[in-house]
C-alpha cells in the first residue's frame, strides 16, 4: 500500500470547500486531484481546483532577484528565507464524504476543521471514490473562479490514472457528463475534448 | 435471461409503445417485425417492432452534429445522448397470476408502465404463445430472426376460409404446398386443389433450380392426381388416376354467367342462355352449339331472344365447345369419383394441363364445386337430422388460384365460391385461395377469411384490401411493405394469436421431404404392437 502522503494543513474551511497550505513551497497536489481531510471516523473528500503561491505578508510584494543569477535555483540559494517567507496554498472543493465505512458523494453535514490535516487520496481511495460519479454535479454546479469544464476534465484525468482500464473509465464518465449536459451541449463537448 | 433492449418511455394502447434502447444495443440490429416482450409490474406483453428511429436528448445535436471521426466521442455519445428508439405494437398478455397463465395468451387492453423493460422475446416465449409441433400443429416456418419454430394450429386453421396473398414469384405456390402437406398430416380435413399450373401433384416448378416434388410423390398412398388433360399429364410423365371429362349437359347458365366477362357477353347473352335452357331442356348447350343456324331459329320460335344476343351467346359457347375435355357426355360421372376419394379420406389434385385459359378453369373449378358443395349440404343436413357425428363428411378444403376471378364483386354472389366463403364451415366446407391481387376480390369475401398470409405485395389498393379491419393495421403495414421479395410472408388472423412475420420451412431439397413425410414405423413401435 502506497504512503499516504501529507500535502498540507487546513487554514480556511467552509460547507462547499477549503483552503489548505502547503507544508513546502510549491508542493501543492495537481489540479482536479482527490484530497482528504479529518480524522478517521470521518473524513471529507475534496478536488483541488485552484493553488497559489504568495507572500506571507499581504503588504508585502516579493521583488525580482535574479539580475546576477545564474539560474532560478541560484536565487533560493542565495536567499535562504524566501522559503519561509513565500507559502503555497491550494483550494479544494468539497465534493464527498465518508462516516465509518460509507463514502457519501454529497456535502458533509460539517465543513472541515481548521489545522485539519490534509492528504494526497491514495489509488486505491481514488479508485473508490470514482465508482460513482455523484461529485460531478457538484463540480458542475459549484461557482468556481476556475472554468468547471477544465475542473472537471481535470479531476477524471487525474482520478483515470487509478484505474487499470483508463479508456472505459472515461467512457463511463464521459456518458455520465452526457446525461448530465444533455441540455449544454457546448459544455460537454469542451469537455469530453480535454478528456483524452 | 433474454437480452434486454430498453425501457418503455411512452405508450398508448391506440399507437403503441416507444421503447429507449440502452446504449450497448445497436439500433441496426432492431429489425420491423421482430419479436420483443415487456415486463410490466403485473403482466407480461408479447409485441412486435414496427418502427425503429434515431433521437437525440438536444436538437442542437442534429444542426452542429459532434466530432464522431473521435472514437471516444463516439462511444460517449452512443446511447445517451444520441440513441435508437423502436416502436413496439403490444398485441398478447399473459397476466401473472397462475389462473390467467393457464388461460394462454390473451389479446392487449392496456399497455405496460414507464420504464418497464424490454427484452428479445425468447424460444420459450415464442412456443408459449404459439405452440409447439404436436399432432395439431403444423410447423411452418421460423419467424424473422429466429431458431424457434412456429407452428400453426390446422385444426383452426381450416375452420375458415383462409387466403395466401402475395405478388407473383413471391412463394406462394411453396408456402401452399407447405400448407396443403400440414393439412395432409395434421388436420382431418381433406383438399381438393384445383392446380392451374399443374404445381402440386406430381411435381413442381422451381425458379433457378431442379424440380420439386408434389404431393403424390410425397404421400402417394393419400393424394389422386385428376387430369383435364391425359395427354399434357402423359408428356410430364405423370401418373393419374382419373381424367376428368365433362359432359354438355352438366353445364348450366349459371356457369354461363360467371363467365360473362371472361367470354365477353352480353347481359343480354346471357338471359338468353337461361331462356334456352327453359325452351330446350338439359341439352341446351349440345343444341346450341350443334344445330345449323335455320335448325336454331326453328327451335327457338316463340321465345323472346334477340338474333344479336344469340350470336354472342353463341359465339362464347362455341369457346366452351372447344375444350378438349367438354365432351357431349361424360363417360363417368367426375364429381362422383372426386367425392369418393375424398370419403376415403384421400386428397384430390386436379391437373388441367394445358387448359390454362382463365374461362376453362373458371368453368371447372366453379362447376365441380358447386356440385361437390350441394352433395355436402345434403349429407351435413341428413347428419345433422340423423344426429350423428359418423355421418359428417369430411371437412373439405377447395384450393383455388386466380381466386379474384371467381370472387371479384361481379360475381362473387353467383360462383359457389363466393357462398362458401361467406357460409363458412356450416357445411364442412372451405376456401384455400390464392391470389396476386387482393384488391381484385369482394371486400365481403376478405372480411369472412379467418387466416391470411401474405407474401410481398407493393401495390397499395392490394395492402389496403388484404390488412382490412385488422387492429394495428398501420404498424403490418409497414412489415408487410418490407418483407423481402421472396420466402417471407406474414400471417395473421383466425388462427394465430397474433401476426407473425416468417420464413417459410424449406422445402425442395432432400431434407426437406424427410422433414414432411411421416415417421416411418420404428422397431420399437412394431415391439409394443405385441404388448
Amino acid at each position: 500500500m502506497a504512503e499516504i502522503e501529507r500535502v498540507g494543513e487546513v487554514i480556511e474551511a467552509s460547507t462547499t470547500g477549503f483552503v489548505a497550505q502547503c507544508y513546502q513551497l510549491y508542493q501543492m497536489p495537481p489540479l482536479g486531484s482527490l484530497v482528504k481531510t479529518g480524522d478517521s471516523s470521518s473524513e471529507l473528500y475534496g478536488i483541488v481546483y485552484n493553488a497559489y503561491t504568495t507572500s506571507l505578508e499581504p503588504g508585502r510584494r516579493p521583488i525580482a532577484r535574479g539580475r546576477d543569477e545564474a539560474s532560478e535555483e541560484a536565487i533560493y540559494r542565495a536567499s535562504p528565507q524566501l522559503a519561509k517567507l513565500l507559502r503555497s496554498q491550494f483550494e479544494a472543493l468539497v465534493v464527498g464524504h465518508r462516516e465509518g465505512d460509507k463514502l457519501y458523494q454529497h456535502l458533509p453535514p460539517r465543513p472541515a476543521r481548521i489545522h485539519g490535516f490534509v492528504y494526497q487520496c491514495i489509488p486505491d481511495e481514488v479508485k473508490a471514490f470514482g465508482e460513482s460519479f455523484g461529485f460531478l454535479n457538484i463540480i458542475l454546479n459549484a461557482r468556481l473562479p476556475v472554468p468547471t469544464e477544465e475542473l472537471v476534465a481535470a479531476s477524471l484525468r487525474q482520478m483515470s490514472q487509478a484505474h487499470e482500464d483508463r479508456r472505459s473509465f472515461l467512457v463511463a464518465a464521459g456518458r455520465e457528463l452526457a446525461v448530465l449536459l444533455s441540455g449544454n451541449l457546448n459544455q460537454l463537448n469542451a469537455i469530453l475534448g480535454r478528456l483524452k | 435471461m433474454t437480452d434486454r433492449l430498453g425501457i418503455v418511455t411512452s405508450a398508448s394502447l391506440e399507437r403503441g409503445t416507444d421503447v429507449r434502447l440502452d446504449s450497448p444495443v445497436s439500433v441496426e440490429d432492431m429489425v420491423v417485425g421482430r419479436y420483443v416482450t415487456i415486463e410490466g409490474q403485473k403482466r407480461r406483453f408479447f409485441g412486435m417492432i414496427t418502427d425503429v428511429s434515431l433521437g437525440v436528448t438536444d436538437p442542437d445535436l442534429t444542426l452542429t452534429p459532434p466530432d464522431t471521426t473521435d472514437p471516444f466521442i463516439a462511444e460517449v455519445l452512443a446511447g445517451t445522448s444520441t440513441f435508437g428508439t423502436i416502436h413496439v405494437t403490444p398485441m398478447l398478455t399473459i397476466g401473472g397470476d397462475a389462473a390467467t397463465i393457464l388461460e394462454g395468451p390473451q389479446p392487449v387492453k392496456t399497455i405496460p408502465g414507464h420504464f418497464s423493460v424490454v427484452r428479445l422475446a425468447s424460444e420459450s416465449d415464442m412456443e408459449l404463445v404459439f405452440g409447439k409441433e404436436d399432432p395439431q400443429r403444423f410447423h411452418i416456418g421460423n419467424p424473422l430472426d429466429m431458431e424457434t419454430k412456429l407452428c400453426l394450429d390446422l385444426e383452426e386453421f381450416v375452420k375458415r376460409s383462409n387466403g395466401i396473398f402475395g405478388k407473383s414469384g413471391t412463394g406462394k405456390t411453396f408456402l401452399t404446398r407447405i400448407l396443403l402437406i400440414g393439412m395432409l398430416q395434421k388436420s382431418k380435413a381433406v383438399n381438393l386443389v384445383f392446380d392451374m399450373h399443374n404445381e402440386y401433384g406430381w411435381k413442381g416448378t422451381r425458379e433457378g433450380g431442379p424440380p420439386v416434388k408434389g404431393l403424390k410423390q410425397l404421400f402417394g398412398s393419400r393424394v389422386a392426381v385428376f387430369t383435364l388433360d391425359e395427354e399434357s399429364s402423359k408428356r410430364r410423365q405423370v401418373s393419374t388416376d382419373f381424367v376428368v371429362k365433362i359432359g354438355f349437359d352438366e353445364i348450366t347458365p349459371e356457369d354461363i354467367a360467371i363467365l360473362r366477362t371472361t367470354l365477353n357477353l352480353t347481359e343480354l347473352a346471357v338471359e338468353a342462355a337461361y331462356e334456352l335452357r327453359k325452351k330446350l331442356g338439359r341439352s341446351w348447350l349440345r343444341q346450341v352449339i350443334e344445330l345449323g343456324d335455320e335448325e336454331l331459329e326453328e327451335a327457338l320460335k316463340g321465345t323472346a331472344i334477340h338474333e344479336s344476343s344469340l350470336q354472342s351467346l353463341r359465339r362464347g359457347l362455341g369457346t366452351i365447345g372447344r375444350l378438349g375435355f367438354v365432351v357431349p357426355k361424360a363417360p363417368e360421372d367426375a364429381v362422383k369419383r372426386i367425392l369418393d376419394c375424398l370419403d376415403r379420406n384421400m386428397n384430390v389434385v386436379l391437373e388441367f394441363g394445358r387448359y390454362r385459359e382463365i374461362s376453362a378453369y373458371l368453368l371447372v373449378a366453379n362447376m365441380l364445386s358447386r356440385r361437390i358443395y350441394n352433395r355436402y349440404q345434403q349429407r351435413m343436413e341428413e347428419a345433422i337430422a340423423a344426429d350423428n357425428e359418423a355421418m359428417k363428411p369430411n371437412p373439405l378444403v377447395i384450393t383455388i388460384e386466380e381466386a379474384h376471378k371467381f370472387l371479384n364483386q361481379e360475381v362473387a354472389n353467383k360462383t359457389i365460391f363466393g357462398t362458401i366463403a361467406r357460409e363458412m364451415r356450416k357445411y364442412n366446407v372451405s376456401l384455400l385461395v390464392i391470389d396476386q391481387r387482393p384488391s381484385g376480390i369482394d371486400q365481403e369475401v376478405m372480411s369472412q377469411m379467418g387466416t391470411k398470409i401474405t407474401c410481398l405485395l407493393d401495390n397499395e389498393r392490394d395492402i389496403d384490401s388484404v390488412l382490412a379491419g385488422v387492429s394495428g393495421k398501420s404498424e403490418l403495414k409497414s412489415v408487410l411493405a418490407r418483407l423481402a421479395p421472396k420466402q417471407q410472408a406474414l400471417i395473421f388472423g383466425h388462427a394465430v394469436p397474433m401476426p407473425v412475420a416468417f420464413q417459410p420451412r424449406e422445402y425442395g431439397s432432400a431434407q426437406s421431404y424427410r422433414g414432411f413425410t411421416p415417421d416411418k414405423p420404428t422397431e420399437k413401435d412394431i415391439e409394443k404392437l405385441w404388448e
